[in-house]
């Protein structure tokens, strides 16, 4: 059977499945277990419906416990077993990685993308928010520069390898360089730099996101503050600094940490563009070195980006907790 | 007081809109022009693509050819002569340099007479006709090579596409990539569509600390599911597999998609729902009757979120998947394979590129509105 055909056959028992399994448990609990009529009439009723949300939260608990809530300890657990996952190392994973030089630059190069990714998308598209904010065809512009967030990243690497292109024919990079006379490079064996060469890519891809999103913030804010603030004679840069941006500070920190986690997870623009090679090496595609060779350093690896997203993680649950309340 | 305001802004705006018009224009142009090149170079042959940039497409360009003669000598005056046109007995073409050395194609101007090594002459007319004249006492062994310029007009075709999508497999890894895509987003809107209806308008113990979960599983970093999720297929039989990356990827794209929908169900109007349970209704039918019709802007934007997120996704598929080739879904098809063995081929490769972001592309462009609608929904709150 063709794997398309399997594929939408899965659709149908899927959906199917899930309605059934719905519509089914909610018959059964109704109907057989508590039903609403005879003596105990209220109590079943009240019964029922303590039951029913357990029902209707039962397949998405289990998925995401299955996926998301158990990999975080079965991780960590394989992370202290050796490659083979037969003997107990305890530490000593997480003491190879400490002692390999590949994984210290990892962990440094992923400091700067964390660094430079979201600050650079996050100022590019805060600046584009603003300045299409009263043009006529901002809304082209400000669709045009959202695009590539419908680009893979894997598109996207292609994309700007063509820019890199050493080939002063080919790449645009090398032939603006051609034409001050300058000798042709390849922009992702400059040493350091090329770290910033690669993070250019994300920005790019993400600078649309942060725009829609600071944009719509932007337009949120009330026009009383920024009309009195023209009345006491504020200049337009005055009113963007010292009113505008300290009302949507909230928006640009969940901007600036949404890009941060991603940063945490793309190992696509690396992998593609450079294999980690030349010094460009992060911890997502260092760990996709030793996926499939060497589970105990790769799950180790895992868990050191968990580490990193910590915080963020419990700073959002923290703003939940606070928002259910 | 009015009258100052609009003094102000009206002011702001003719100070400043020039530059801004023009800031505006060149971040756009800047953005488009990596795409624009690949575009454009997806349309060009290989030659065309090393000749000249993409940038030069439009407008003709200069292409040099070496061109070995054929023909016999004759016995002149002047030494072996050997004539001619170098565009063939039928082609035809506009010369505007040639030489006598492959270093030097541009030494001389059509209708010149060149002084090539050893008192050697060559005459190219501009429509090709050639002249070549040897002055040694013996007729030449070969007839030489000669290396003209001429004017190319630009050239376009869609040899590339064709070239991909029949011959090279991207066939088969665009039926995979809509394989994996259509399960995994379809699946998880119905399992988070009931359980965001139970978080949004029922009410049980432990809720506040559930949905405080669900948050904190936005972020958890999907590397860390890979190693135990990979095992726990191996065990219960589906390896790596379809079934497995349908598995994942609704796994995966849970949290989000039981956030969006919650946020968007709790603001619903609850009079609508209270009447419908005062009517008789139970929860069952007030979510399929009422909150899922009305719940479509969010239940479109996370599928559209879902559908771009697991068409790019390149780590779940080399992880999930089989790694034999007619498994490959397209990502993993030019990052794996056409990088490689294509690596110099730019016409080839930009065709795959955008044979990958077609579609997506496509999505962008006409449910724009649901994917910004649904950015919000997950970030401004």
């Amino acid at each position: 059977m063709s794997p398309l055909l399997q594929g939408i056959l899965t659709v149908v028992i899927g959906v199917g499945g899930c309605i059934g399994y719905f519509w089914s448990s909610n018959l059964v609990l109704d109907k057989v277990l508590f039903p609403p009529r005879g003596p105990n009439a209220g109590q079943n009723i009240n019964r029922a419906n303590a039951i029913r949300p357990w029902l209707f939260l039962l397949p998405a608990m289990a998925a995401l416990g299955l996926y998301l809530v158990y990999p975080v300890f079965g991780s960590f657990w394989r992370s202290l077993f050796n490659r083979a996952g037969t003997d107990f190392v305890g530490a000593g994973n997480y003491a190879a990685l400490m002692g390999d030089s590949e994984f210290r630059g990892a962990l440094f190069n992923n400091f700067l993308w964390v660094l430079f990714v979201p600050a650079a998308s996050t100022f590019l598209g805060l600046l584009v928010a603003q300045l299409t904010d009263r043009l006529k065809w901002g809304n082209i512009a400000k669709s045009l520069i959202f695009m590539p967030m419908a680009i893979s990243f894997v598109g996207a690497s292609l994309i700007w390898k063509f820019v890199y292109a050493v080939d002063p024919e080919i790449g645009i990079i090398n032939a603006i360089r051609d034409t001050f006379g300058m000798a042709p490079v390849d922009p992702l064996q400059v040493d350091f730099w090329n770290n910033f060469f690669l993070m250019v890519i994300l920005v790019w891809v993400q600078t649309g996101f942060a725009m829609v999103i600071l944009s719509a913030a932007l337009r949120g804010i009330p026009e009383e503050t920024i009309e009195a603030a023209i009345i006491d004679g504020a200049s337009p840069v005055q009113i963007f600094f010292r009113i505008k941006i300290p009302q949507i500070m909230g928006t640009i920190v969940v901007v600036w940490t949404t890009i941060t986690i991603l940063v945490l997870k793309v190992f696509d623009i690396v992998y593609a563009m450079t294999g980690g090679n030349f010094g460009t090496q992060i911890l997502p595609s260092y760990m996709m070195e030793y996926m499939f060779r060497d589970d105990g350093r790769a799950t180790a690896v895992a868990f050191v980006i968990m580490i990193i997203v910590l915080p963020v993680m419990v700073w959002n649950i923290v703003q939940a907790k606070r928002e259910v309340h | 007081m009015a009258a100052a305001t609009d003094d102000g802004i009206a002011g702001a705006k003719s100070g400043l809109s020039l530059v801004t018009n023009i800031t505006v224009l060149l971040l756009v142009v800047l953005w488009l022009v990596p795409t624009v090149g690949l575009l454009v170079s997806s349309f060009r042959d290989r030659d065309a693509i090393s000749g000249s940039g993409w940038w030069r497409a439009f407008t003709a360009t200069s292409q040099n050819f070496a061109i070995s003669t054929e023909g016999e000598f004759t016995e002149t005056p002047d030494g072996w002569t050997l004539t001619g046109n170098v565009f063939g007995p039928d082609g035809s073409g506009d010369v505007s340099a040639f030489g006598g050395r492959r270093s030097e194609p541009n030494a001389f101007a059509p209708g010149e007479t060149g002084e090539l090594v050893r008192g050697r002459t060559l005459t190219i007319e501009a429509n090709g006709d050639f002249v070549y004249v040897d002055p040694d006492e013996e007729e030449p062994s070969r007839t030489p090579s000669l290396y003209v310029a001429t004017e190319v007009p630009p050239t376009f075709g869609t040899d590339n596409y064709e070239t991909i999508l029949f011959s090279n497999g991207m066939d088969r890894a665009f039926i995979n990539t809509l394989t994996v895509t259509i399960p995994a987003t379809i699946i998880p809107i119905l399992v988070a569509a009931f359980a965001a209806y139970a978080l949004a308008w029922m009410d049980f113990p432990f809720r506040g600390t559930i949905i405080a979960i669900v948050v904190g599983l936005l972020v958890v970093p999907l590397q860390l599911a890979l190693v135990p999720m990979l095992k726990f297929h191996n065990m219960i039989g589906i390896g790596q597999s379809f079934y497995g990356i349908w598995f994942a990827h609704t796994g995966f794209g849970l949290p989000l998609a039981i956030y969006l929908l919650r946020n968007y169900m709790v603001g619903l109007p609850r009079d609508i729902i209270e009447s419908a349970k005062v009517d008789g209704a139970t929860d069952f039918q007030v979510f399929t009757r009422i909150v899922l019709p009305l719940s479509f802007p969010a239940l479109a934007s996370f599928a559209i979120f879902q559908f771009l997120w697991t068409w790019n996704d390149l780590l779940i598929a080399k992880v999930f998947l089989p790694s034999s080739a007619e498994s490959w879904v397209m990502t993993v098809k030019i990052a794996d394979d056409l990088l490689g063995s294509r690596g110099g081929d730019w016409g080839i490769l930009a065709a795959a590129a955008f044979v990958s972001i077609a579609v997506p592309l496509l999505v962008f462009f006409t449910m724009q509105r649901y994917l910004v609608r649904g950015l919000l929904a997950g970030s401004v709150k």
